[in-house]
Parts: structure tokens; sequence; C-alpha cells
């Protein structure tokens, strides 16, 4: 079987595949990290027996590609607010007002009302925020868009949500490293990256406030209590996460999707697909925290088994 | 009977052939793969710029211009640097430090360029904006090119990277140049009284002008395509600004980071008409550049080995 498509999952998708084989010696899946927009059109080409995406696809994108085919969420990521300010030494708080101030540019320095609002107590220096994003199209930056939009309605009229987007001012680094490294290097920085980059690089980042209005740190354990308050139609998962409901949810998580075809003609790849993706629910789910993905939650899981079934 | 002779000669041919059949096939996919931006837009894709992904409105100008800036500073820094390393190597140089110095620059080249763009964030970028950048803007900030705010990451950042990657490959190729300047030009010229700086740039530069030009274009092909130390440092900005402090972009960055997430149709194509619009950039420089070497050898017909 051979898929590709998104990076971000790129580590858990090797391991998951490489301990199936373990298991079962007769059913060997390549998957190829070559980028969600890759995943989309070796689909859409049928170079590939199924894809990745970070970003889920529209009705629109779905039309455009000739098998007809699922959406299922296989793990969760999350992004964190990551800044350097070496004269601050309490960890600080944001609000959903002051991440769409600052990157809209209307939040320009670190003593600005908002951020002390939210901040009591904390001595915040009178300097110019950098602001730091993705220059590489990333589902990183879409769920940190798709954020923004849902939070801020001038944000969504002004530019939007993608992987990519026109942004209003900042600098642009490459990959979470890219970002990170630019954060690091310029004091008064303010960027976006991965949990999973910021917990590897202990790079620090604070609580974002979320819908429910509590101050939440991103953790896997958040991350999961997000998609677990989302709601989620009985076979579509096709939903975003960001600003969930939840009381412990962390506001800017996100899923991942495989993009797995529903007619098969070769009856032998569809049982080892149908197979595979069971595993993966089950044991499958048990491993991604090693690699700090957040686990889907269960009830979600309950709802795919169904889904998955139609796979003929 | 096909002699060994006419099968060489076939042999050779084909192997022509390919290349320009390379050529011919990478201009046709890039217009093929182009044209739905192509018809989207015209020829304002090339002028316009807007770069906006979310609503589909693309334009390529400020690649196409970031391209060229921080190609062109990149050259205003490394030629005078590589032409004194070759003419410090083959006229000045004790002979014993001799080897070690054009071993030095070359094992530069091997250099892989992300190493390159990693090493300019932590070290290059802190350094300029702590140190050089402060200066340029006090000394040169009323010409408008040298203007804060002041992050590191920008086009000048970009062009000092380029400017250490292309210095091995021009100077090299410049000592090879200077080195077959034969020995007798020089002793007549120090025969007839010339100092030895005036030697130099009567018998040895002037006659290897036009392998030092070529030596340059070499190295300004590499600087028009370099690719990952650029979007390390340069900010990656789609924009227009006259301080060269400011960040920008290069057609060759905004390719490499956005192709494998883009998901629409109309964003592919239009990332792929700006790779036709570097290939164009790079044909029409190269060009200029074969205009200027025949400038500079008009009527100095080369000096044969005597």
């Amino acid at each position: 079987l051979n898929a590709a498509g998104a990076t971000f999952p790129n580590p858990i998708y090797q391991k998951w595949f490489s301990d199936f084989h373990k298991e079962r010696p007769d059913i060997e899946i390549n998957y190829q990290s070559i980028g969600s927009g890759g995943g989309i059109a070796q689909l859409k080409a049928g170079t590939v027996d199924f894809g990745a995406s970070d970003m889920p696809l529209n009705d629109q994108m779905v039309k455009t590609i000739p098998v007809s085919f699922v959406q299922l969420p296989t793990v969760l990521g999350s992004v964190v607010p990551a800044y350097n300010l070496p004269q601050v030494k309490t960890e600080l708080k944001f609000t959903p007002e002051i991440l769409a101030g600052i990157y809209l540019g209307e939040i320009a320095k670190w003593n600005d009302k908002a951020i002390s609002k939210a901040n009591p107590g904390v001595s915040l220096p009178d300097t110019e925020i950098v602001v730091v994003h993705r220059s590489d199209g990333s589902g990183t930056t879409f769920v940190f868009t798709d954020y923004l939009s849902k939070i801020s309605s001038e944000w969504k009229s002004r530019v939007g949500s993608s992987t990519s987007v026109k942004w209003p001012l900042g600098l642009g680094g490459k990959g979470n490293e890219g970002v990170a490294g630019m954060v690091r290097q310029t004091p008064g920085a303010l960027g976006y990256v991965e949990l999973i980059y910021a917990l590897q690089n202990n790079i620090p980042y604070g609580p974002v406030q979320n819908a429910a209005g509590s101050f939440v740190k991103a953790s896997l354990e958040s991350t999961t209590a997000a998609a677990a308050s989302a709601k989620m139609g009985a076979t579509d998962f096709r939903v975003s996460i960001t600003n969930a409901p939840g009381k412990d949810a962390y506001p800017i998580s996100t899923f991942t999707y495989l993009l797995v075809p529903t007619d098969w003609k070769d009856k032998n790849k569809q049982k080892a697909v149908a197979e595979f993706l069971n595993w993966m629910l089950d044991k499958g789910q048990g491993m991604v925290t090693q690699l700090n993905y957040a686990a889907l939650p269960e009830s979600l899981v309950q709802k795919m088994r169904p889904v998955i079934a139609t796979i003929h | 009977m096909l002699s060994a002779d006419n099968a060489f000669r076939w042999l050779m041919t084909l192997a022509a052939l390919a290349v320009l059949a390379a050529v011919g096939l990478i201009i046709a996919e890039l217009v093929e793969r182009s044209s739905l931006a192509w018809h989207q837009f015209g020829i304002r894709f090339f002028f316009g710029s807007d770069w906006d992904p979310v609503s589909g409105n693309f334009g390529a100008w400020p690649f196409i211009y970031g391209t060229l800036v921080s190609s062109f500073v990149a050259l205003l820094i490394a030629v005078p640097l590589a032409l004194a390393v070759a003419v410090f190597v083959t006229e000045m140089c004790p002979k014993p430090l001799r080897k070690p110095i054009s071993y030095a620059t070359e094992l530069l080249a091997a250099i892989p360029s992300v190493i390159y763009g990693l090493w300019a964030i932590f070290v290059l970028v802190p350094l300029l904006r702590v140190h050089v950048n402060p200066l340029l803007i006090k000394s040169l900030g009323w010409t408008g090119l040298f203007r804060g705010p002041d992050y590191g990451y920008s086009m000048f950042s970009a062009a000092v990277v380029i400017a250490i990657m292309i210095v091995p490959i021009i100077s090299s190729i410049s000592r090879e140049v200077l080195s077959v300047v034969p020995q007798h030009q020089r002793e007549a010229a120090l025969a007839l009284g010339a100092t030895r700086w005036e030697m130099i740039r009567v018998a040895v530069l002037r006659n290897a002008r036009a392998g030092i030009v070529g030596a340059v274009i070499l190295g300004l092909g590499r600087a028009l395509g370099e690719t990952m130390a650029v979007t390390m440092v340069i900010g990656n900005t789609p924009q227009i600004t006259k301080s060269l402090l400011a960040p920008g972009y290069s057609m060759a960055a905004v390719i490499a980071n956005e192709f494998n997430e883009a998901t629409g149709d109309l964003y592919r194509s239009a990332l792929i008409e700006i790779g036709l619009a570097l290939f164009i950039v790079t044909i029409l420089v190269n060009i200029l550049a074969g205009l200027m070497v025949w400038t500079v050898t008009r009527g100095t017909p080369a000096r044969t080995n005597v």
C-alpha cells in the first residue's frame, strides 16, 4: 500500500506503519511525507492508495477528486504562542484579543493595555513586539489562522485561514525550527510553534484563554479535551476544534486526517486498509503520547468504527 | 557500416541534444502547468505585488525584486573579496601558504546551504543586528538604503550569506584564469617600470577580464537560485522596500516554502509560474552578462599565448 501527504503526523505514521508491519508481515504501508498539498494531488491522480492532510477538504475540493473517500482524524496537535522577553520572569497569559491584536498589527508594544490587563502585576517592557509567523505552508499556520478567524471577525474578513496567508505584518521563519530560532534570537519576539516542537525543545510558551474563559496551557490532555468538547457529526469528522467550548479545552488545537477511498477494486488492499485503521484506533492510539501527539477522545473513536466499516 | 568515428559522433550529438531537450521539456512543463495562473492574471502576474493564497490573488513582483536585489548586493560584496583572494594567491602569496588558502576557499564551496542558513540564523544575524547594522544605519542611513526597524532578518542578511557562498566559486575560477596569464606579460610590465600594483592591473587583470566576468556570471547563477540559506534569513515577507534592512522574499524561497502545502489548483499553478519567472529572469541575466563579456572583450582580441 502506498500513501502520501502531511508532514506534521509523519513521525507517528512511520511508527504505526512499521509496528503494524511487524504484527502483520504481509501488509506493508509506505508513507511519503510530501506535504498535504502533495498528498491531495497524488490522491487525485490515483498514484497513491490513500492520502493525508492537515487541513480537512471542503465540499468544493472534495468534488475535484474523482474517487469517493472518507476523511478520518488520526491524531491531534496544537499550536502555542512562544515569546522572548528576557525581562519578564513570570509566564505571560494570552487572550484571544491579544493574539488577534498583535497579528493584525493593532497591538504594537508589549506594555499595551490589553496585555497588562490579562497579566496583572507583571511589569511589561515598553518594547516593540516583533511578530514571527511560518513562511512555509503548513497545517500549523492553518490551525492558527483558523483560530484567529474564529475569535476575530476582522481577521476573518481581512486575512482568512489557510496553510499560507497574506500576513498583515511580521517576519516569516521556515518551519517550526525557523520560527523558534527567530523568536530565540530576537528580544521582544512572539511566534507560534507546534506544541510537540515546544515540548521537545523546551521553548517557553504561555497559556491561552479559551471559549469558556479559563486560561489553559497547551498539553496533550488539554488538546484531547478540546476534541472531546467539540460538536461532531455522526459520520463527518471535518470539524474545526479551535476555540472549542470545553472548560479544559486548549483553544488552538486541530486534527490531522487520512483521506481513505471508500470503493476498492482490489479486495486484498481494502481488507488491509480497514484492518490497519481499526488497529490504529485500538493499539495505535496508545502509542501516540510517546511521540508527544495527543490521542483521539474515546467518544470519537466509537463514532469512527462504523465509518471504517463502510470501506468496501 | 557505421565506423567507430561515426558512432562516436552520433553519440556526442545525442548527448548534446539531450541537454537541449531537457531545457525544452522544462520550459514546456512550466508553461503547461502554469497556464491556469496565466489565463487568470496574464502579464499582470509578473508585475502584481499582491500575494494572497486565501483570496486567490497572485503577483510575483516582490519575489522577482527580492531575487534580483539580494543577488546584486551579494555580488557587490563578493566580487571584490573574491578577486582579492585570487590576486593574492596568484601574485603575492608566499609559496607555502598558496595551497592551504586555495584549499580552504574551495572547502567553503562544499558546505551545504542549509548549514550556511543555520549558521546565519544563530551567528550571522545576531552579529549583523548588534554590531554591523547600527553602524550602517548611522553612517549610510541618509541614503535610505539602511533604515530601521532592524530585526536582523533582512534582504541585507540574505545578501551577505549569498556573498559568502559565492566567494569560493568566483575566486577559484578567477584564480585559474589569472594563473594562465603568460609570465612574460608580467615581466614586460615590470621591465617598463610598472609598480607591482600597476603590473597586476595592466598585465594581469586586464588580460584576464573576460575570464573574470565568466566567473562572476557563474557566481550570479548560484546567487539567483540559492534557496535554503536565503529563506532562512530573508524574513520571507513579500514586500518592496528601499531599505535593505527590511525583510524581503525571493522566487526560489517562496516555491520551496509554499509548494508542499499548496492545496488549490490556481495556487499551485501560480507557484509554478513563479518557477517560470525565475527561469526567464535567469535567462535574461545570462544574456545580459553575455553582452557584458562581449563589450569587455571587443576591440582587444584575446591575447594568445605566444
